[in-house]
């Protein structure tokens, strides 16, 4: 206790006279990056869970094939929860001209419980938010049931005995199936008009649903009441079942945004390092004197651990603080990412955020501090007396260990962790000994230059360590940051490219084989050319070469969609859009055994070679296809393709529906309206939206990465501060010196810039030979496009790095010129 | 810790503070031994002042940091206050000095990050004293720095920062008090200064004080003088 007091009284000291702020910083930076992420993840994982209630528009459903006891109801409302309740049917509806079978959802007054209902006044136009459900004797009906139906918002349909006022278009629900099912036509109505419809007897096929949400204590324990006492043919679902596979996509993020946030990390440590063994090199005469006084080993080794703790407290709740902060720029810079408001981050994360601190304290800070302990009191008298060196295995051993538990914790798998930190190690050495050579060569042009660059120069080459990491922390950060800027405009300009302008933006699905006239003839009216339909038949494999599913799964080889629905398409011709690379596509006019055409990937994934045999049914038929060709596609040209493709041989005879797609600009959408009308089975699928949606979201993912890697650049300038930091006192006295020969202030701060100006330089081709490097493999590899090298890569990392490092270094020693040369020369 | 067999039969009175036996240290060099200290020996009793003088080099420095335990002899023994520093690791030695012995340094060796109050407070927290804070503030009162108290030895002069290292070594009011030349960095009035107040402290609290100097007008003040050159005593000499 007594070294904690003396601890406290001298710590508040060097805080105030800024001993412990790079260390601070280093710490700081740490946390913030690592609870920024998981605040973040936090906040998304909650909103997830709050969207995956909306998928049963409530936090607990209850459905069954009969109609559920409204007692439970009751019961459920005194325990405070609300409740809504529905019921789900297919009928027969009657407009006027003609008649369509639509799923019927009635409701009662309250649905949804969570997520909203939005609706438009008339088809087409804006949606917006419903604020009830329709009212008894009104109904809200969807495009599609609009369009079969012939009619719009104002007319009347029968439903059963009722006739009922189409009051809105209904354009979402929260628990409408996704994907195609959920195009089938609904009619949204009030559960009161039930009864009167005469729709729903004895014996009727209907789906009865019970909703629920509340707090969510007061749910579980509704939850685990019913399951207790299940009642039979009732099913039982709360967001825990629905919201799982979004939950594990979320981790996976966070988990991806840590790894990055590692890079910070890292660099932090180095500092962390650093400034540790700078503030135990400033704390060795105290140490010698306490220990002259009396002081025991242990006495000085706590007041030392005392200070670290102390730092590393404060340190966490400022990293804490930029990190909430941080977050919500974040957050709202993402906004829109996922539907509503995001839910406020817990503080779970804050936990995380300070274990790092410490861990990097005693990883990293503490080997240096551990030597206060060894200091002879003799340095009293001879000043030139230091402790040993801390043990190589001391210093590496804890380094290595807290590198280990941290990147550990953001990826919990060995295999991953040992590539990780071998990478890491790897890559460090490689940059280290990069960034050696490039200041060993610097160091050589030191005599072709003036008195002022010499002496910067010579100081760069001096503290060849010390530079070279320098130089890979700067180098690093850029290099992310221009992968980030630069390269990704690259890349998506590479790909935008690769799409041609005039690329289909609609898909038309569930044309019938008679409607193709019609539709060809509406769209060549609208002078949007000549359409192509491409069949599509559902199948599914039965066996490979003889062999069951299962039986060629038990091979080790994968089994894709085999056993399972798929969708297939045949065709005479090969599409321009795909290029065989195996075997040999059917002719025009082929007419022999059936053949089927795979994509390259799915053979390889399911072990498919040339000759290999599918027995294939379709509608009933099974057929055997033999593999003549396998295929690379152009997803990029926008056009319907399918992995398996059959020869005609007799397949335009089986049940099938067309699909086609084509561009159509903004002020054509007039033409979709028609169709729909004329066609209301077809389902038109809008890509611009969904391209839209996947650019917004590669934008704002690679805006989140950037924010992380901001703090990889802030742990870098912490390196440069530490560094600097821990050759101030030599730095003073050198320029004490200079100046007392006669060099002017002038002279002295050119040097200082001339040193960080060249570390700059060196750590802009550090990165930009990296991000080049970096930008053709993932072009090539993962995106297939050319990619040369960019000059504007060249010119924003050098100057970049010039600038950025030159002007912050100079900055932070330009004290050590400043300083008057007696202070100076008196006190060494 | 046990005390010295050496003291074990001498009276109260007459008991020495400080006894160095054949001390002797030698380290090893690329051309062999080098003898730094050959075989000093002497005592000193309770109050008495000692100045330890010689040229650059004669093993001065060598002496005290032995006679203060921070280094250990080759060969030899030294005893502080009655106790033994033979046998003894770094923290058993820092023990015996914990309380015992105080330290005047050339160089002031004042603590930056602590103020003048609690650079003295130092060695009298580290004894446990409960009453350490109104202990320091008596005894800078007493070297004439109540108004200095909260002040960071940058804010000091060199004559006030000397008055708060000799504050700090006398606040535990030890039985022996080591001074590396203690007027070495300061002009000659401030100089004066600091000497009459080691001595006065000296007198008042019955320190054995042992001085190391090359100023001859400070040893002349001393008690004793014991001349070292060439690592031997040469001279043990008594006003």
């Amino acid at each position: 206790m007594r070294a904690f007091r003396f601890a406290l009284s001298g710590i508040a000291r060097e805080l105030r006279a800024g001993e412990l702020l790079v260390l601070m910083a280093a710490l700081s930076i740490a946390v913030a990056s690592m609870t920024a992420i998981g605040f973040l993840t936090d906040r998304i994982s909650r909103a997830v869970a709050l969207q995956a209630t909306e998928v049963l528009a409530a936090d607990l459903r209850l459905s069954g094939g009969r109609p559920l006891a409204e007692a439970r109801l009751v019961e459920a409302e005194t325990q405070g929860l609300s409740t809504a309740y529905g019921i789900n049917f297919p009928s027969v509806v009657f407009s006027e001209q003609t008649s369509t079978l639509a799923a019927l959802k009635a409701v009662s007054t309250g649905y949804p419980l969570r997520g909203e209902l939005r609706i438009a006044d008339r088809l087409f136009e804006t949606p917006r938010l419903a604020e009830q459900i329709p009212a008894p004797g009104t109904v809200y009906a969807d495009a599609a049931l609009l369009a079969r139906l012939g009619i719009d918002v104002g007319a009347q349909i029968e439903v059963g005995a009722l006739v009922l006022t189409v009051t809105q278009v209904l354009v979402y629900r929260p628990d409408q199936n996704p994907g195609f099912s959920g195009l089938a036509p609904t009619l949204l109505m009030h559960v009161d008009d039930i009864a009167p419809s005469g729709l729903l007897v004895e014996g009727s096929r209907a789906n009865y649903s019970q909703l629920f949400a509340g707090d969510p204590d007061e749910v579980a324990a509704f939850a685990a009441a019913l399951r207790e006492n299940r009642p039979e043919g009732v099913r039982i679902e709360d967001q825990a079942e629905s919201g799982s596979q979004l939950a594990s996509a979320i981790d996976r993020a966070g988990r991806f945004l840590s790894l990055a946030s590692l890079v910070s990390l890292i660099l932090s440590a180095v500092a962390v390092a650093m400034a540790a063994r700078r503030y135990a090199d400033r704390r060795l005469d105290s140490a010698a004197l306490m220990k002259t006084f009396g002081a025991p080993q242990s006495f000085v080794l706590q007041v030392g651990v005392w200070h670290l703790l102390v730092v590393g407290v404060l340190a966490s709740a400022i990293g804490v603080g930029i990190g909430y902060a941080a977050e919500r720029l974040l957050s709202s810079a993402l906004s829109g990412w996922l539907r509503g408001d995001l839910p406020a981050a817990g503080w779970a994360p804050v936990l995380p955020g300070v274990a790092t601190a410490m861990v990097l304290l005693v990883g990293f800070g503490l080997p240096a501090l551990l030597r206060l302990g060894d200091t002879p009191p003799m340095r009293v008298l001879r000043h030139d007396l230091e402790p040993p060196p801390p043990g190589i295995w001391l210093t590496y051993g804890a380094a290595l260990g807290a590198l280990g538990l941290i990147v550990f914790w953001a990826v919990p798998e060995v295999n991953l962790l040992a590539i990780i930190l071998g990478g890491t190690l790897a890559t460090s050495a490689v940059l280290v000994l990069g960034g050696r050579g490039l200041v060993a060569l610097l160091g050589k042009l030191r005599g072709q230059v003036g008195v002022s660059w010499r002496y910067g120069l010579a100081n760069v080459a001096r503290r060849g360590g010390d530079s070279a990491i320098q130089v890979v922390a700067f180098g690093l950060g850029l290099m992310v940051l221009l992968l980030l800027t630069l390269v990704r405009n690259d890349l998506l300009d590479g790909w935008n490219a690769t799409v041609p302008i005039d690329a289909p933006n609609q898909f038309l699905i569930n044309i019938q084989p008679d409607e193709r006239d019609s539709i060809r003839q509406l769209f060549s009216e609208a002078a949007l050319g000549e359409v192509e339909f491409v069949p599509l038949v559902r199948g599914r494999i039965n066996t490979i070469n003889g062999l069951s599913p299962s039986e060629w799964r038990e091979q080790g080889r994968g089994a894709w969609r085999a056993g399972r629905e798929m969708n297939l398409s045949w065709s005479a011709t090969l599409d321009p859009s795909n290029e065989v690379v195996r075997g040999e596509y059917w002719s025009a006019d082929h007419a022999g055994p059936p053949e089927v055409s795979v994509d390259e990937d799915i053979a390889a994934e399911m072990g498919l070679t040339i000759g290999d045999q599918l027995a294939i049914d379709i509608a009933g038929v099974e057929r055997i296809a033999t593999v003549s060709s396998l295929r690379t596609i152009d997803w990029d040209s926008f056009k319907p393709n399918f992995f398996m493709v059959l020869s005609p041989d007799g397949m335009e005879a089986l049940p099938q529906t067309y699909i086609t797609s084509l561009n159509i600009s903004e002020n054509q959408t007039g033409v979709l309206r028609q169709l729909v009308r004329q066609h209301p089975s077809v389902s038109v699928i809008d890509i611009d939206a969904a391209l839209a949606q996947v650019r917004g979201i590669i934008q704002k993912a690679t805006l989140a990465v950037q924010y992380v890697f901001l703090f990889t650049l802030a742990a870098g300038v912490v390196v440069l501060f530490a560094a600097i930091q821990s050759t101030l006192d030599e730095r003073r006295f050198e320029s004490a010196l200079l100046r007392t020969f006669g060099a002017s202030r002038r002279v002295v701060l050119t040097g200082i810039l001339a040193e960080f100006s060249a570390l700059g330089l060196l750590a802009g081709i550090c990165a930009a030979t990296g991000a080049s490097i970096i930008g053709i493999i993932v072009a090539r590899e993962l995106f297939d496009l050319p990619m040369g090298l960019n000059p504007v890569l060249w010119f924003a990392g050098t100057i970049g790095g010039l600038l950025l490092v030159g002007i912050s270094g100079t900055l932070a020693a330009q004290g050590a010129a400043k300083a008057p040369p007696v202070n100076t020369l008196r006190g060494h | 810790m046990t005390k010295s067999q050496l003291n074990e039969d001498a009276s109260p009175a007459t008991r020495s503070v400080l006894e160095a036996r054949a001390l002797t240290r030698t380290v090893p060099t690329v051309d062999g031994t080098l003898t730094i200290l050959d075989d000093v020996s002497f005592t000193a009793g309770r109050g008495e002042t000692l100045a330890i003088i010689g040229p650059s080099g004669a093993g001065k420095s060598t002496l005290l940091a032995l006679l203060a335990g921070l280094d250990t002899p080759t060969r030899g023994e030294v005893a502080l206050d009655g106790y033994s520093l033979q046998g003894l690791d770094e923290d058993g030695r820092a023990a015996v000095r914990a309380g015992r012995v105080g330290f005047v340094f050339q160089s002031f060796h004042l603590i930056p990050a602590l103020t003048a109050l609690e650079n003295v407070m130092m060695p009298l927290e580290l004894t446990g004293e409960p009453r350490a804070r109104e202990l320091a503030r008596d005894i800078l009162g007493s070297v004439g720095l109540d108004q200095r108290l909260t002040h960071y030895p940058a804010q000091l002069s060199g004559g006030e920062k000397q008055r708060v290292a000799i504050a700090r070594a006398f606040a535990t009011r030890p039985s022996l008090l080591f001074a590396d030349e203690p007027t070495g960095n300061l002009d000659r009035d401030t100089g004066k200064t600091v000497e009459r107040l080691l001595f006065d402290l000296n007198r008042d609290l019955q320190t054995t004080l042992v001085l190391v100097t090359h100023d001859p007008a400070l040893a002349a003040q001393c008690q004793r003088r014991l001349s070292i050159d060439g690592g031997r005593l040469v001279k043990d000499e008594r006003s």
